[in-house]
């Protein structure tokens, strides 16, 4: 489906130029485009580097292994393949606090390294496995308990009450999470008939 | 509650990056080793997501840049209109799935037109709040390690966004008059 938007972008993007007399404007797009995309890499690098020192501590320490048995039961429902007291739990676990907590920039990394140890689970390393299906909808529905570049947007913008979308936020942002939930069980049960249950 | 919430997000980075090494260090883990180990991963998954991220960004800056988005918005506009959406919040609905910063810049110039505690404003917010850029999470999450077959990942996401969308509208009715 990736490959498929991406196509249509492009091609899209071109024909409307073209039809519009203004095909330049793909040039001139397509190296801006480029060029965003390491610019935004090279602003994760930072972010990336910090964080994975500091995970690989809490892992070295125990920390994360803590963590993700205290959560087991809410993991164990939503990740059912990962076996039990595998690392990758404490990393999804962080991962979840993380954006609960609006802390953007530190659940990316946080999120990769739970990714990486999915991967090493995945017995086809072409295609996602089914649990990183999940930890990706739980990420893209964003569970996010205060949005605070909001607030801070609308405090700017003299705002009588900039908190008061804290509640809104919050209920859209459930339902959104619980649809992601759902409709990832949906397409998992239509992928394997007999969802895997091991460790 | 607010006020809470926002002293445990200010404080949440601070004590864990002194909770974390601390805490190592009494379990007698040498740290900054550990710490140097770790980091060198980070750089490598940051050089591994360029391709992806070029290439995604690549197809959507052509696709905005040529007028190609606001044709798309345009032609959806009637239909919204009909049930009764405002629609100058309806580009929120296709720029949030695909670009961040670009639906983080839109929010902002709504919140700024109609002023942030008009209903268009809340619903802005709202919508920005609870949703998050579908693409741009895929392709980090999956570009850093290799994963060329999203799977139904991107349906999920998409399908998830609108759901966001749907309740964030019906909530901001629901509370705000």
């Amino acid at each position: 489906m990736v490959n498929w938007i991406w196509l249509f972008f492009i091609v899209v993007g071109f024909l409307v130029a073209a039809i519009n007399g203004d095909v330049e404007s793909v040039t001139q797009a397509a190296f801006d485009g480029a060029k965003n995309g390491v610019t935004v890499c090279f602003g994760l690098i930072s972010v990336l580097v910090f964080w994975m020192g500091m995970m690989r501590i809490a892992e070295d320490a125990g920390i994360l292994a803590k963590l993700a048995r205290l959560l087991q039961p809410v993991v164990r429902f939503l990740f059912p393949s990962i076996p039990k007291n595998h690392p990758a739990l404490g990393y999804i676990m962080s991962n979840m606090s993380a954006n609960i907590l609006g802390l953007g920039n530190a659940a990316t990394p946080m999120g990769i390294k739970a990714m990486q140890e999915l991967q090493k689970l995945n017995p086809n390393k072409d295609e996602a496995s089914t649990a990183m299906c999940t930890l990706l909808a739980l990420n893209t529905s964003s569970i996010t308990l205060i949005p605070t570049t909001l607030i801070a947007i609308r405090m700017n913008f003299n705002s009588m009450n900039p908190a008061e979308i804290v509640g809104t936020t919050l209920i859209a942002t459930i339902i959104s999470t619980t649809a992601a939930i759902f409709v990832d069980r949906w397409y998992r049960r239509s992928r394997s008939p007999i969802p895997p249950l091991k460790g | 509650m607010y006020a809470l919430v926002s002293l445990i997000s200010a404080w949440a980075i601070p004590i864990m990056i002194v909770f974390i090494p601390l805490y190592a260090a009494y379990r007698k883990i040498p740290v900054y080793e550990s710490f140097v180990e770790g980091a060198k991963d980070g750089f490598d998954t940051a050089i591994k997501i360029i391709p992806h991220l070029v290439g995604m960004m690549v197809a959507i800056s052509v696709f905005r840049a040529s007028g190609a988005m606001d044709m798309l918005i345009g032609w959806m506009r009637p239909f919204f209109e009909s049930i009764g959406v405002p629609t100058e919040v309806l580009p929120l609905a296709i720029l949030r799935p695909i670009t961040g910063a670009g639906s983080l810049a839109f929010t902002t110039d709504l919140i700024e037109q109609f002023g942030p505690d008009s209903m268009i404003g809340r619903i802005a917010s709202t919508v920005q709040g609870s949703t998050d850029t579908t693409l741009y999470v895929i392709t980090v999450y999956f570009g850093a390690i290799g994963i060329r077959k999203a799977g139904y990942a991107l349906k999920v996401g998409l399908i998830s966004d609108a759901v966001g969308f749907i309740a964030s509208l019906v909530i901001c009715y629901l509370v705000f008059t």
